[in-house]
């Protein structure tokens, strides 16, 4: 693998878009969900877009290429609830290894065919992980402001086998991402670290937050100052936000983020805000005119989409990336 | 070029704390450690932890930047008291703004602490005491859990008591971090030991003054360290002296700052200002901290004894907002989330009301709608809101027994009620009348009495003639505190009336709901009476005295979705409000939510969800429940559902009230209003409020959606004219009435509209019994008949009408050209023509695949089809006379009457249009010779074929009605004229055409383009101005 950091310091480098949002254009049925091998599963699967890799692998593959074909750098492996928390949902925690082990490979295989067509622009593999469906700092229950549904002992385990599955899978760097509540992700960089011990190798690490809302805190409450304060201790290849806000949104966090990191900065916002039925409407045109500011004001170093985002986003974030220098680090003094 | 940026020592708790060169002294909360503090050690060992967390609130609103939490003590279980100590921490926003210094001395408590919190901490402490292998250990896991840490100067041979060994333990640690664990050297913190002055002894001469050098040398040799330490200890020797502590401790931490120490833990009330110390003093300590003389310890001691008994209080903070007026206080702990007072206040709160309810309706709730405002305005966050319902939560709970016991009504020694509901002085006077009535009941009552005794009703137990406070009532269920009085006809005089209100609130102000009867309604109504008392005895009786559950609410996250935390905010939110919460969780598949709300019998279903295909399976869930024939209000909440597609995509699937709410305060009011007995009101405004809403919405997002003219047409509603159902009419051409038997029209009225006309609103004929207007409905409708009634007598108004039935066939796609033929000699002499054409208007909007683009014209068969058709066109008038008789009301200063005639004819002649379309549909066109409908299945418009009238949605062009005019020779034939603006006069009548085709139906034309509005204007052959000014409400900007 060509070394990404030396490709940072030249250009910036883009991350794909949605996979949701491909995902819902095939419209899956129960049935595609399960596929052959999960025909008898007891518990519903529809939903578990993860669960794809295994029984859509085709589909996935293609997405990956398309984001590619569009100008991406970088995917994300379809990984997000990969982890034996998430799966709890769908009585799936055995398989999570597989699930992560299977969707590296099929992100991996086809980021190789496109380094070898064009070796000059080397493609890569970020392994997804998400934020699971439950909170590590904030109680579920208002009546047991101590209680939580999850600790960081459970959150470092089960990252820790997701992460490990991932390598395994060959991807080239990890991306912890929606970050919406800071002590989960916390769990996910220590178990991170521990692998990194434990195999003696050093992987790029990139941590994406989600600031929630015009707060400008994440749902944990962090403000962005907070937050890149709270996961910085280890040597990260870049720090970021990602998703719940639109470009145009984002852009004061990310610029606040901006200011005080020295690590590389990443940005993947959604197509704009949602309307009234939950869909993205920012057209690729739109969204590029919003990241060109980004690029205007040196805020980015890695730049791709989320919710709403399509190949067609890419492809116009990837034209217009292509213009400018990215962003210098600082080093610290 | 790339920029340097400096290393300095950042913590975060919700919010940042970088220490700068800039920076003020770092100040480290120490008070909510169990070591120095006696209180907080007995907060934690009797688990009062609510208080605890005010000790920490204190500090942070007392200026510390930082809060040292220690729990190490003997009979503790640490581990444990730190974790849920710093979880409740965690969850008051006010506290955790401020990073944490995890202290203890075992490393498990520390972790446990490390693993509990989101922001950056401190960890308190680590050292080389136990070798260099455990140092390493637990610097590697304090980096890993990304916090900072306090290094003691502490190694294998004990404490660092000199100057050298400071320095020499400080540099081996810090070489041992910054070199083999790595560790940011920013992060690092040297703690050099403080230790007491004064102490007698000579070997703590220099303890101040080597603790001053050894910080000064860390900061200029050991890069980007920091110094801190525990600032009280300095001063131990003075325990109980507090102004010769508080100036030791000042003096000693100016000089510690002076040398480089740039945090520490200092308890801010244990310290003076040092340019306030006395001068005398401060020379005196700082003789000591200095070492500058050998007597220095003694002299200390000596001058100590002189400012000694000047103690200052260790007065807690004032807290100034707690002399605040009460409702301002409530306001403010439901604000900030402090529980601390919020029972204190409630129990003052609940002193001066008169009912206990009233502290939660009133108090409470206006400090929660604050809440709800500053959340809405975005000026409070999640957590903070969280933290505000159980603030709300424990007064409730606090005020729940005295609910319930005010519920219970206090019991006369032989176990009835009577001592309490009657008063004790009347008592015996009433008992005799009521005796004497209870033997001569009404007619009414004695019906009514047969119907209620013996807990025929619902298994109530009723009671008659009982005696409450001063008033005898006529029959009461005391379980539901239920009365209900049959008023005769002595209750409509004017002085009966007030003393009926005064009584009314009277018994409602002690607790009891009041519905009356009357007479008439029990003799001749009675099982609607039984209906309305079986609905109240339902009804439970909160904010009367009871505090049963004012409501059961079923609350889900719908399926594919597991985000809660606003579901169970509102679900707190309302539970503090004394509804009973049935949560059904997360994922809640459509099926549990149906069967649920069946058997729970609940009063509204919340339907939750933040991830966008949550609002897909909302409306898959309204669905099922429409289904299911469920009519149990839903309330929507969640991030991505909003009014828009709430009155869009969900309204329109439920047949009971769907409301949006946008946050959890506003969810107290909505669910109040839709339980409120009288929610009739509520619920058709918020039925109007999204109808219309959703037409706005749904016309200014097609706004750019509309076809051409031609493309529309292309999109015409395809009727199959070869199997299409087409009756020739028995009788072609004209006929008029004259003089109509207008008694025949009683039965045809429909009297919704009456009462509408005079804002009243509710349909006929429940409205007679609706609790807000049913008395004033009733009563307008007597009036209304006694009127009516007369006019029939008297033959008051005069009702005429015409119609035609005509060959026809629709003609360039919009036009319809009626046959005149044989029927209408002189206008085909006239005009030298045997057609007319009706010009129709032609829904322009982009429409969903497979719905067209209506005209009118699509009910008649085109020309080119070959295949005859007909229409028809009628007016009636029922008006003739009206203007009259209004007349003679006015002059005899009858407003009320002058209105109410003309309300009447209004009704009468669509009475008169209904009837004639049944001739029509029957008689005259006979292709609906056998319907059989009622007067409700017309008002329905459950019929056959359709009578649209110009100037109405669907053919909105009012010059239609001067073709029907010259059609129909209207004016010669019934004398109805039309105005300069196309109003007919008399104004109580009604024209339209007739359709036959049983697939035609009313719609509304919507919008038109401009396109349609030239074509129009061509057709109809005047200018486009003219068109324009016609059917501008009609066209699109």
């Amino acid at each position: 693998m060509s070394d990404i950091k030396n490709i940072l310091q030249k250009h910036i480098l883009v991350l794909d878009g949605a996979m949701g949002t491909m995902l819902q254009q095939y419209n899956f049925s129960e049935e595609d969900f399960r596929g052959e091998r999960f025909k008898e599963y007891p518990s519903s699967l529809k939903g578990n877009n993860d669960l794809l890799s295994l029984t859509q692998p085709e589909a996935i593959a293609t997405i990956h290429a398309k984001y590619f074909e569009a100008g991406a750098d970088i995917v994300e492996t379809n990984t997000f609830s990969g982890t034996t928390i998430a799966m709890a949902d769908y009585d799936m925690e055995d398989l999570v290894y597989e699930l992560n082990y299977e969707s590296a490979k099929i992100a991996k295989r086809v980021a190789e065919e496109f380094t070898k067509q064009n070796p000059d622009k080397p493609r890569f593999v970020a392994g997804s992980i998400g934020p699971t469906n439950k909170t590590a700092s904030l109680s579920p229950d208002v009546n047991r402001p101590e209680y939580r549904a999850i600790t960081f002992e459970e959150l470092r385990v089960a990252y820790k086998q997701q992460v490990e599955a991932l390598i395994d899978g060959g991807v080239d760097l990890l991306l912890v991402e929606t970050i919406f509540d800071t002590l989960n992700a916390k769990a996910a960089l220590f178990a991170i670290e521990e692998v990194k011990e434990d195999r003696d190798i050093d992987i790029p690490i990139m941590v994406s937050g989600t600031i929630t809302d015009a707060s400008g805190r994440t749902l944990s409450g962090q403000t962005v100052e907070a937050f890149l304060a709270s996961i910085s201790h280890i040597p990260l290849l870049s720090v970021g936000f990602n998703c719940a806000l639109g470009a145009e949104q984002l852009k004061p966090y990310l610029q606040r983020l901006s200011n005080e990191t020295e690590f590389y900065t990443s940005a993947h916002p959604n197509a704009g805000l949602p309307n009234a039925f939950g869909e993205y409407e920012e057209s690729p045109k739109q969204m590029q005119a919003y990241i060109e500011e980004y690029l205007q004001d040196d805020l980015i170093n890695i730049i791709g989409g989320c919710c709403g985002t399509s190949p067609a986003h890419i492809k116009a974030i990837a034209a217009v990336a292509k213009k400018y220098a990215p962003r210098k680090l600082q080093i610290q003094a | 070029m790339k920029e340097t940026k400096p290393k300095y020592l950042t913590l975060s708790g919700l919010e940042p704390l970088v220490v700068t060169p800039e920076s003020n002294f770092i100040n480290v909360g120490e008070r909510t450690n169990v070591t120095g503090s006696r209180k907080f050690l007995r907060l934690i060992k009797e688990e009062k932890y609510e208080e605890a967390l005010s000790v920490a609130r204190d500090q942070v609103e007392g200026g510390a930047q930082i809060i040292d939490v220690n729990m190490d003590e003997g009979m503790l279980d640490g581990k444990y008291a730190m974790v849920k100590f710093l979880n409740l921490i965690a969850s008051e926003p006010d506290i955790s703004r401020v990073p944490l210094m995890i202290d203890s001395s075992k490393w498990e408590i520390i972790e446990a602490g490390l693993q509990v919190a989101q922001g950056k901490c401190v960890v308190n402490s680590i050292s080389l005491k136990e070798g260099e292998a455990e140092f390493i250990r637990q610097a590697k896991l304090v980096k890993r859990y990304g916090a900072a840490v306090i290094v003691m100067a502490f190694d294998e041979n004990g404490q660092a008591d000199t100057y050298e060994r400071r320095i020499e333990i400080c540099k081996r640690s810090y070489d041992v971090l910054v070199d083999v664990v790595k560790f940011a050297p920013q992060d690092i913190i040297f703690d050099p030991n403080i230790f007491p002055v004064a102490t007698g002894m000579d070997e703590h001469r220099l303890n101040a003054l080597d603790f001053f050098r050894a910080t000064k040398w860390i900061r200029e040799n050991l890069p980007y360290a920091n110094v801190s330490g525990g600032v009280s200890n300095v001063s131990f020797s003075f325990r109980g002296n507090n102004t010769v502590r508080e100036a030791i401790n000042a003096a000693f931490l100016y000089h510690a700052i002076q040398n480089g120490m740039n945090m520490g833990i200092v308890n801010p009330t244990m310290l003076e200002v040092y340019d306030e110390i006395d001068k005398d003093l401060l020379k005196h300590v700082e003789d000591v901290l200095f070492d500058r003389s050998d007597d220095a310890t003694e002299r200390l001691l000596d001058f100590a004894e002189t400012v000694k008994g000047n103690v200052k209080e260790d007065v807690t903070k004032v807290l100034e907002w707690r002399s605040n007026p009460l409702q301002e206080r409530i306001t403010h702990a439901l604000v900030k989330g402090i529980d601390a007072f919020i029972i204190e206040d409630v129990e003052e709160a609940r002193q001066i009301a008169e009912r206990p309810i009233e502290v939660i309706e009133g108090h409470l709730m206006i400090g929660m709608s604050v809440v709800g405002d500053l959340f809405g305005s975005g000026k409070m966050f999640l957590p903070q809101v969280v933290k505000s319902a159980r603030v709300m939560k424990k007064a409730v709970a606090y005020l729940q027994p005295f609910i319930e016991e005010a519920k219970k009504a206090p019991k006369s020694p032989k176990g009835t009620y009577y001592w309490k509901t009657a008063d004790p002085i009347l008592y015996g006077l009433l008992k005799n009348y009521a005796k004497e009535m209870r033997s001569k009941p009404t007619h009414a009552e004695e019906v009514l009495w047969n119907e209620l005794s013996g807990k025929k009703l619902d298994g109530f137990k009723f009671r008659r003639q009982h005696i409450i406070g001063s008033y005898i009532t006529d029959f009461i269920c005391l379980k539901q505190s239920l009365i209900i009085e049959i008023d005769g006809l002595i209750h409509q005089l004017p002085e009966n009336k007030i003393s009926d209100e005064e009584r009314t609130k009277w018994l409602a102000d002690n607790g009891y709901r009041v519905i009356r009867f009357t007479n008439d309604a029990v003799l001749s109504d009675l099982e609607n009476v039984l209906e309305s008392i079986s609905a109240e005895l339902k009804v439970s009786p909160l904010g009367t005295e009871g505090a049963r559950f004012a409501g059961k609410i079923l609350m889900a996250t719908v399926k594919g979705d597991v985000h809660d935390i606003g579901k169970n905010i509102v679900s707190v939110v309302l539970g503090c409000n004394n509804y009973e919460i049935i949560d059904l969780g997360v994922m809640v598949p459509p099926e549990k939510i149906v069967e649920t709300a069946i058997k729970e019998n609940v009063d509204i279903i919340g339907l939750s969800g933040l991830i966008t295909p949550s609002l897909d399976e909302m409306v898959y869930v309204s669905k099922s429940l429409e289904k299911k024939n469920i009519t149990i209000p839903i309330i929507i909440g969640g991030a991505t559902t909003s009014r828009a597609h709430t009155s869009v995509k969900i309204a329109p699937n439920y047949s009971n009230t769907v409301v949006h709410i946008n946050d959890a305060s506003r969810a107290v009011t909505v669910v109040g209003e839709l339980l409120n007995r009288n929610n009739k009101i509520y619920k058709e405004q918020i039925r109007e409020e999204y109808d219309k809403f959703r037409e706005q919405f749904l016309s200014r997002t097609r706004k750019k959606e509309y076809l051409t003219i031609e493309d529309a047409r292309k999109n015409k509603f395809a009727i199959d004219w070869k199997t299409s159902q087409i009756t020739k009419p028995k009788q072609l051409g004209i006929q008029d009435f004259q003089d109509f038997d207008i008694t025949k029209l009683e039965d045809f009225i429909d009297w919704s509209p009456f009462f509408r006309s005079w804002d009243l609103h509710g349909k006929y004929p429940d409205i007679l019994t609706d609790e807000v207007v049913g008395e004033q409905a009733t009563e307008l409708f007597k009036d209304a008949q006694e009127l009516l009634q007369r006019v029939f007598q008297e033959k008051l108004l005069k009702a005429k009408a015409v119609f035609g039935l005509f060959p026809a066939n629709t003609v360039n796609d919009d036009d319809i050209e009626v046959t005149v033929g044989d029927c209408h000699a002189e206008l085909v002499e006239a005009s030298q023509k045997e057609t007319l054409n009706f010009l129709t208007l032609r829904q322009q909007s982009k429409k969903a695949v497979g719905k067209p683009n209506l005209s009118i014209s699509d009910f008649i068969a085109p020309k080119e089809s070959g295949i005859q058709d007909y229409m028809g066109a009628f007016c009636v008038s029922t008006g003739f006379g009206t203007a009259e008789l209004a007349k003679q009301f006015e002059d005899a200063h009858d407003d009320y009457n002058s209105i109410m005639i003309k309300a009447l004819a209004d009704r009468l002649a669509e009475a008169y249009a209904e009837y004639l379309h049944k001739e029509v549909r029957t008689k005259y066109w006979s292709y609906a010779a056998d319907e059989k409908l009622s007067n409700q299945d017309l008002i329905k418009e459950s019929y056959k074929g359709i009578r649209p009238a110009p100037g109405y949605p669907a053919c909105p062009d009012h010059l239609e009605k001067r073709t029907i005019w010259q059609l129909l020779d209207v004016d010669n034939r019934i004398g109805v004229a039309l105005t300069e603006s196309l109003a007919m006069w008399p104004a109580a009548s009604v024209s339209g055409y007739y359709f036959a085709n049983p697939e035609a139906k009313y719609f509304g034309l919507g919008k038109i383009k401009e396109d349609q509005l030239a074509d129009y204007a061509k057709r109809r052959t005047i200018s486009l101005e003219e068109a324009e000014k016609w059917l501008s409400p009609n066209v699109a900007d």
